[in-house]
């Protein structure tokens, strides 16, 4: 720090301390970088399909995502139908049920969550945010997109090859998933394995992009600690993934070699029939643990951009400043470093050093501090705010409750006593999905209906907002918490069929309950879709900044913002983005480019 | 021009709400490193390939503890691809001083020798996998053959990636229609990415040598 800026701050610590505090005229800081050479489309083709604008970008994911994650939703109907009522659909044999129980789990955990939050969201929002005019690679961005979408494809494809996709279980184990009697272990492995690391290849130009844009890119006057906390949950998420996706990219190539070559990276010595396979000595253990290095951070890949969305709903709808601030970039900053080194509690049955689990569960403890530290701040944001019952604000409720409720039961998970008795059954099912599955979900439906004026300039329908909320969070409570009961009597996940198991007498009525809970949620979705559909046409014309919120994107000069964000200047920031219902002035929030003698009044808000 | 080194965690200690951070922060730029973007790219790119490649590294440690694992013996012709690897690095080096120094006739030549290099660096790879097949050592007799091919093929794979660029950037020069700076910029982002693959390609021999 040098001279200048130390006697400044004594200047303007002595004008407060004598009551007549003079503001000081606005310092418009010389733009050192200079303005992005901006692409621009000259064609239908370039503008809207090959597109290099992030906002367009941003769509294309968001609706690829969703049309695969729909499939998903399907897949997991004809597994709720074969669970509730066995033997009463004869298209669902063993084979088509593991199918499904798979490609659900991959779909919704990679091609839907990840693509949306980071692809989607992360498109859509980090150049607005930081007040940016475009991604800084726009066409390793659109690549990225493509290669996304070939990723999909390729998933798609193994639905219609002999053999049909994989059935291996969304975790893809070998030795099981490569061997025959595994559904699709002829091609639809092949498939799945390629279809991941398309993905994952994609996925690394994209996160270049987000991650460089953030730190280089930013508007002046933006600092780390005045950005969105949304912006810090998706560029945490993406710094993760840029590491944590390599490992799922190295277990991908070695697997899809021990299928086509006939390596035994992770093959061991197998017989069968009476005979002895060509594989030798391969460490199916391996697998896991690389597996499992992306499968953790995939997690928080997921749950960071969550955090930092909700932050902002709930700050702006509760028309109060987030409590906190830095304690919430600190719990996401550590959430991220942690999420590295607690893999094995995804071990923990299979037959590791005891010391070892005993580190993963201290470690997987540990991320329980900075968690509830984050709650805590969500709750207290609420305190005494100015709740508007708006819908995103309903999801942003719905998320913390649920959070919290899967959140609890991962603290008994985390230790490796209570999880080997609970270990591969319904109470691990329930867990996950309601931690990773439905509170982040909560975020998506909050966030798109808070966003969708910005995209598409009209509001989504109100009422129909308000069934799908409340069907998709009582409905989720009807699924998942009798999967904790089920858990907990034994019953495990991933069985086709539980016949006439003494596990399953009181399991029955359960099943057939949360069936029929499963379905009514998922057509509720439907009624979304419609929802969106409908309103992006016909819907209610918003005004500018619908929810007075401070953040840039919604003060570009035009909604929905243009190509290019902002106009002629790109804005300044003299703020952060939570300056609702600060004292000492006549206006309710103040807009983060919003200059120091605009508001000369505005006294130093508490936090 | 203002310092931008400052920790991140010195930057995520301040206080945005306060009046006196408030005036440091109207003078903030939007930049947290004194780096340009593409230059940032690049050690993003090697950052995320280095993680790939500790992976392979330590799969590799993993697996040749297990019985069945039986070296490979490595052919001279590794050791020569070895020499024209940092021949190549060498000469790379060079031709961003030359180009620094806004000698960009010589620097043309010298991106030149620098590709020819670097595709007689893969036939050489190629051939001592032909080596290797024509001995019947295929992927699927030993993990430490498969580990070889896998891990030959993957750094392969990022020259040819390095190759398009260095395609790019020789273009852009002989069309002699860039501009300075950038083009500077871009001879020496790709050298850095030259050197960055010399150094995995000694850790990758290395560990192959070793064991």
């Amino acid at each position: 720090m040098d001279e200048e800026y130390n006697n400044k701050i004594e200047t303007k610590a002595a004008d407060s301390s004598s009551g007549s505090y003079v503001p000081p005229a606005d310092n418009i800081p010389a733009s050192e970088i200079p303005e992005q050479e901006l692409y621009h489309a000259k064609s239908f083709w370039t503008r809207w399909v090959f597109s290099q604008d992030a906002k367009v970008i941003g769509v294309q994911y968001a609706l690829t995502a969703t049309a695969v994650g729909l499939i998903g939703l399907v897949l997991s109907w004809g597994m709720r139908l074969q669970l509730g009522f066995p033997e009463t659909f004869s298209f669902l044999g063993p084979a088509t049920y593991y199918q499904s129980v798979t490609m659900h789990g991959m779909i919704m955990v990679v091609y839907l969550l990840t693509a949306l939050f980071l692809g989607g969201f992360g498109n859509y929002l980090i150049p607005l945010m930081v007040g940016a005019r475009d991604m800084v690679f726009p066409y390793l961005n659109m690549v990225s997109f493509w290669m996304f979408l070939v990723a999909v494809l390729v998933l798609i494809s193994s639905f219609f090859v002999p053999g049909g996709p994989t059935g291996a279980g969304w975790t893809l184990y070998p030795p099981q998933a490569i061997l025959p009697g595994t559904p699709g272990s002829e091609m639809g492995i092949v498939l799945m394995l390629v279809s991941l690391s398309l993905f994952v290849i994609g996925f690394t130009m994209g996160g270049l992009n987000y991650v460089i844009t953030v730190l280089q890119a930013r508007t002046r006057g933006m600092t780390l600690m005045r950005m969105p906390l949304t912006i810090w949950g998706i560029f945490t998420a993406t710094v993760l993934a840029l590491l944590a996706f390599p490992a799922l990219l190295v277990a991908c190539i070695m697997m899809t070699l021990d299928n086509l070559l006939g390596t035994s990276f992770f093959m061991p010595e197998i017989f069968t029939m009476g005979e002895q396979l060509g594989t030798t000595g391969g460490s199916p253990i391996l697998f896991q643990h690389l597996f499992w290095f992306f499968g953790h951070p995939e997690v928080y890949i997921v749950a960071l951009p969550a955090f930092g969305i909700v932050s902002d709903l709930i700050s702006v709808h509760a028309r109060k400043n987030i409590f906190g601030y830095r304690m919430m970039v600190w719990a996401i900053v550590i959430i991220g470093a942690l999420s590295f080194v607690v893999w094995a509690h995804h071990m923990y049955v299979s037959g590791m050093n005891p010391y070892f689990g005993f580190f993963f569960a201290t470690t997987t403890l540990i991320i329980a501090v900075p968690t509830a530290i984050k709650v805590y701040n969500w709750v207290l944001t609420l305190w005494r705010g100015n709740i508007h019952l708006t819908i995103p604000m309903l999801f942003s409720l719905g998320f913390i409750v649920t959070f919290v409720n899967g959140g609890i039961t991962g603290l008994f998970l985390g230790n490796v006593i209570i999880d080997i008795p609970l270990s591969d059954t319904y109470f691990v099912v329930a867990h996950f999905h309601m931690v990773m599955g439905i509170a982040p979900l909560m975020v998506i439906f909050g966030a798109i209906y808070h966003w969708f004026p910005l995209i598409s300039g009209r509001h989504l329908n109100q009422t129909l907002g308000k069934i799908h909320f409340w069907i998709s969070f009582i409905g989720a409570y009807a699924i998942y918490f009798p999967m904790h009961y089920l858990g907990f009597i034994g019953v495990p996940r991933r069985y086709y069929e539980m016949y006439d198991s003494p596990y399953m007498t009181s399991g029955v009525g359960l099943n057939q309950f949360i069936t029929v809970a499963a379905l009514i949620v998922g057509f509720t979705q439907i009624l979304f879709l419609y929802n969106i559909a409908h309103s992006a046409f016909y819907g209610e014309k918003s005004e500018k900044n619908p929810w007075k919120a401070n953040s840039l994107e919604w003060h570009t000069p035009e909604m929905p913002p243009v190509h290019g964000n902002f106009g002629k200047e790109l804005p300044v920031v003299y703020r952060w983005p939570y300056d609702f219902s600060v004292p000492g002035i006549d206006r309710e929030y103040i807009p983060q480019h919003i200059s120091p003698s605009e508001v000369p009044t505005a006294k130093v808000e508490k936090t | 021009m203002k310092k931008k080194k400052e920790s991140f965690f010195k930057l995520i200690s301040q206080k945005p709400w306060e009046a006196s951070q408030a005036i440091l922060d109207n003078e903030h730029d939007g930049k947290t490193l004194a780096v340009s973007k593409a230059k940032l790219g690049v050690r993003t790119i090697m950052v995320v390939s280095t993680v790939i490649f500790s992976l392979f590294v330590v799969s590799y440690s993993d697996r040749m503890l297990i019985h069945d694992w039986r070296s490979l013996s490595e052919p001279w012709l590794l050791w020569i691809n070895t020499v024209i690897l940092i021949l190549t690095s060498v000469i790379f080096h060079r031709t961003k001083v030359l180009a620094e120094n806004n000698k960009f006739e010589k620097t043309k030549n010298s991106l030149l020798v620098v590709g020819f290099l670097t595709f007689a660096f893969i036939t050489g790879q190629l051939l001592v996998w032909q080596h290797f097949v024509n001995l019947g050592q295929y992927a699927s007799i030993n993990p430490a053959n498969a580990f070889f091919y896998v891990l030959t093929a993957l750094h392969g794979l990022h020259i040819l990636g390095g190759l398009y660029f260095w395609a790019k950037v020789t273009t852009q020069l002989f069309k002699d229609n860039y501009n300075i700076s950038k083009i500077k910029q871009n001879i020496e982002l790709c050298a850095i990415y030259w050197h960055f693959l010399l150094i995995v390609w000694f850790i990758l021999f290395g560990l192959m040598l070793a064991t």
